[in-house]
C-alpha cells in the first residue's frame, strides 16, 4: 500500500473504533438488561408524550418560514463570531466585508417583512 | 496581533457578475417597496438594462484577453481565471438573461404571477453561472453551482397554482442537492490526491507525476457525475423531462440555456485544463456518457407527445453533442463545444419562447395536438418554430448545422470515428421528431374547431342561423389565436436572427468561439 493511502488509515481506524464502541456498548447492554416487552415501549418517542396523529399530518406553513428566518440569522452568527474574535486582525477589510454580508442578509429580512410573513395572525 | 493578509480583489475583472448581483439587490429593494403589485414592464426592463450594462463591461475584458498583446490571467488569489473562455461563457449567459426577461415579462402577467422575485432570482442564478465559467478553483465552482441551482429550484416552482410546478421544484431540488453532494465529495477526493483545489495547481501537479491513484480517479469520476447531473447527460438525466415539463416554460428555457452552459463551462475547464494529462483515463468515461446521451435522448424523444418533454429529451441529446467536443480533448473540440453552447442557447430559448406562447393561459397546452394548424393561425410563429426545430436537427444554413459540424469534425480529427458515426445517426433519428412537430403545424387540420358555444340559443335562430354559426366559429378561432406580445416577439426575433445569421454568416461567431481559449497550466 502506498504511503499516500496509508494516511487514510486514520480514517479507517476511527471508523472501526466508532463502530466497535457503539456496538460494544449496545451489545453489553443487551446482555445485562432485563427484557420486558410492552406495547407502549414501541411507540414513537415524542418528548415523553404519546404521539398525536400520524407522521404525515400537515403542519402550519408559518412554522417553516419562521424556521427559515431563524436559520438565516443562525448561520449569520457562525460567520460573525470568528470575525468578532479576530476583529483587529481583519481590519477595515473585514469590517467592510462583514457589513456587506449583514446588509445582504438584512435585505432578506426586509423582503420577508414587506411580504408580511412576520405577522402571525 | 499581526494583520491578516487578504487577497487582492480585482473588482474590475469581476464586473459582469457584480453588476448582476448589485442589480438584483437594488431590484429586490425597489420591488419590496413598490406600492402596486403590477408595475407594468418595469422589472423586465430593469433586468434587461442590468444585463446590458453587464454585457458592456465584458467588452473591455474581451479585448483584454484575446487578440494581440492579450493578457489572459488568474486573479483574486488565483481563484478565478480571466480568459477568452470565461468571457465567452459570461456573454452567452447574459444573452440568456436578456431573452429570459423578455419572455418572462408577458408570461408572468398572463399567469398573474407578477412580482419582483422572478427577475431577482434569474439575475442571481445567472451570476452563479458566470462564476462557474470563471472559477479556477473547485470550491469556487461549487459556490457558483449552488448560487445557480438554488435560485433555479425556486424558479422551477414559481408557478404557485400549478401542482406540476411544485413537483418539478421538489424533484429538481432533491436530485440537484444529491448531485451537489457527489460533486463535493469529488472535490474532497481530488484535494486528497493532488493537495490542491485550484484547477491550475491540480494541472501542474498532474504534469509532474505519472502515478494515478484510485483516490484521484474516484475524484475525477465523482466530479463527472456531479456535473453530469447539471448538464443532463445520460445516465444522470432522469430529472430533466419532469422538471422541464413542470417548470414555467420561460424558466425551462432559461434552465436549458444558462444552467447547461454554466455546467459545461465548469466541466470543460476542470477536465481539459485541470485533468488534461489524465485524458486517457477520463476520455472513455466521457465517451460513454456522450454516446448514451445521444442515443437515449434521441430515441426517447421520438415517443413523446408533449412538446416540452420532447424538448427536454432533445436537450439531453444536445448534451451528448457538447460532450463529443470534450471527448476529443483538443483545442478545436473545446471551441466546437463552446460554439455549440452559443448556438444551442439561442435555438432552445427560441423554441421555449414559442412553447410559452402556444401554452396560453395556464401554461398547460403543450401537447402535440395543440400545435395543429398553427401555421394557418400564426404563420410567423410557426415559421419561427420551424427554423428553431430545423436548427436543432442540424439542417444546413442554420447555427445548429455548424455547431454539430464543429464537434463532429473535432471528433474525427481526434480519431474518434465511432462516436462521429453515432452522432450522425442520432441526428437522423432526432430529425424525425423535429419534423413531426413541423408536419403537425403545417399539414394537419385545425385543432380549434370546437363546437360553437351556446350562443345559438334560439335567439335569431330563425333567420340566418347559418351566418351566425360561421361568425361564432371565427370568433372562437380569433379568441384561440395565440397572442404574440411585444417582449416575446423581440425575443423570438433575436433568437431567429442569431440562428439564421450564424448559419449564413458564421465567420464572426466561429471566430468568437475560436478565440475563447482556455487558460491552461
Amino acid at each position: 500500500m502506498s504511503a499516500f493511502l496509508l494516511q487514510y488509515l486514520t480514517v479507517a481506524v476511527f471508523s472501526v473504533a466508532a463502530i466497535a464502541m457503539v456496538g460494544g456498548m449496545l451489545g453489553l447492554g443487551s446482555l445485562v438488561r432485563p427484557t420486558r416487552p410492552q406495547s407502549q415501549k414501541y411507540i414513537n418517542y415524542e418528548c415523553g408524550v404519546d404521539p398525536v396523529g400520524t407522521g404525515w399530518s400537515q403542519s402550519q406553513i408559518r412554522y417553516y418560514i419562521f424556521a427559515l428566518l431563524f436559520v438565516m440569522f443562525d448561520v449569520e452568527a457562525v460567520f460573525i463570531f470568528p470575525w468578532a474574535v479576530r476583529l483587529e486582525a481583519y481590519g477595515l477589510f473585514g469590517l467592510v466585508e462583514m457589513t456587506i454580508f449583514i446588509v445582504i442578509l438584512a435585505l432578506g429580512l426586509l423582503y420577508a417583512w414587506r411580504k408580511k410573513v412576520l405577522r402571525w395572525a | 496581533m499581526p494583520p491578516l493578509i487578504t487577497p487582492d480583489v480585482e473588482w474590475g475583472l469581476l464586473a459582469p457578475e457584480l453588476i448582476l448581483v448589485g442589480g438584483a439587490l437594488v431590484l429586490l429593494v425597489v420591488g419590496t417597496f413598490a406600492r402596486r403589485r403590477d408595475v407594468g414592464s418595469f422589472y423586465a426592463v430593469f433586468t434587461i438594462l442590468v444585463a446590458g450594462v453587464s454585457l458592456v463591461s465584458t467588452v473591455g475584458l474581451w479585448q483584454d484577453v484575446t487578440g494581440a498583446g492579450s493578457n489572459p490571467r488568474l486573479a483574486v488569489a488565483d481563484a478565478v481565471s480571466i480568459d477568452g473562455f470565461s468571457v465567452f461563457v459570461t456573454i452567452v449567459i447574459l444573452a440568456a438573461v436578456v431573452i429570459g426577461a423578455l419572455l418572462a415579462d408577458d408570461y408572468l402577467r398572463r399567469e398573474r404571477l407578477q412580482g419582483v422575485a422572478y427577475y431577482v432570482l434569474m439575475m442571481l442564478s445567472a451570476s452563479g453561472g458566470i462564476f462557474m465559467g470563471k472559477a479556477n478553483d473547485l470550491i469556487v465552482v461549487f459556490l457558483g453551482l449552488e448560487i445557480l441551482s438554488i435560485a433555479l429550484y425556486v424558479l422551477a416552482g414559481y408557478h404557485r397554482r400549478r401542482s406540476q410546478s411544485q413537483e418539478a421544484a421538489i424533484k429538481y431540488f432533491v436530485l440537484g442537492s444529491f448531485s451537489s453532494a457527489f460533486f463535493l465529495y469529488g472535490i474532497a477526493l481530488t484535494y486528497g490526491a493532488t493537495g490542491s483545489t485550484n484547477i491550475t495547481e491540480i494541472g501542474r501537479f498532474l504534469q509532474g507525476t505519472t502515478l494515478t491513484t484510485g483516490v484521484l480517479l474516484g475524484g475525477v469520476a465523482l466530479l463527472l457525475v456531479g456535473l453530469g447531473f447539471k448538464v443532463a447527460a445520460v445516465p444522470f438525466h432522469m430529472w430533466t423531462p419532469d422538471v422541464y415539463q413542470g417548470s414555467p416554460t420561460p424558466v425551462a428555457g432559461f434552465m436549458a440555456a444558462a444552467a447547461k452552459t454554466a455546467g459545461f463551462a465548469a466541466l470543460l475547464r476542470i477536465f481539459y485544463a485541470g485533468f488534461g494529462t489524465l485524458r486517457l483515463d477520463w476520455q472513455p468515461m466521457v465517451w460513454a456518457l456522450a454516446v448514451l446521451s445521444l442515443v437515449v435522448g434521441s430515441v426517447l424523444a421520438v415517443v413523446q407527445t408533449d412538446v416540452k418533454r420532447m424538448l427536454a429529451y432533445s436537450s439531453i441529446s444536445h448534451a451528448g453533442y457538447v460532450l463529443i467536443g470534450l471527448q476529443a480533448a483538443t483545442d478545436k473540440g473545446i471551441a466546437g463545444s463552446l460554439f455549440y453552447l452559443l448556438a444551442y442557447t439561442f435555438m432552445v430559448l427560441g423554441s421555449f419562447a414559442v412553447v410559452t406562447l402556444v401554452g396560453r393561459e395556464g401554461d398547460g397546452r403543450h401537447a402535440l395536438d395543440d400545435y395543429r394548424g398553427l401555421a394557418r393561425n400564426r404563420p410567423g410563429l410557426a415559421f419561427a418554430f420551424t427554423v428553431f426545430l430545423l436548427a436543432q436537427a442540424g439542417v444546413p444554413f442554420t447555427a445548429g448545422f455548424l455547431a454539430k459540424f464543429g464537434v463532429i469534425a473535432a471528433a474525427v480529427e481526434a480519431g474518434s470515428y465511432a462516436i462521429a458515426v453515432i452522432a450522425m445517426v442520432a441526428a437522423v433519428v432526432a430529425a424525425f421528431f423535429y419534423l413531426r412537430v413541423i408536419v403537425v403545424m403545417y399539414m394537419a387540420g385545425d385543432a380549434e374547431v370546437e363546437p360553437a358555444p351556446a350562443v345559438l340559443d334560439g335567439a335569431g335562430a330563425a333567420d340566418g342561423a347559418g351566418g351566425l354559426a360561421t361568425a361564432t366559429a371565427t370568433d372562437v378561432a380569433t379568441r384561440n389565436r395565440v397572442a404574440i406580445p411585444l417582449g416575446a416577439g423581440v425575443a423570438l426575433a433575436l433568437c431567429l436572427a442569431v440562428t439564421i445569421g450564424a448559419g449564413l454568416l458564421p465567420e464572426p461567431l466561429l471566430d468568437f468561439a475560436r478565440h475563447a481559449t482556455l487558460l491552461k497550466p
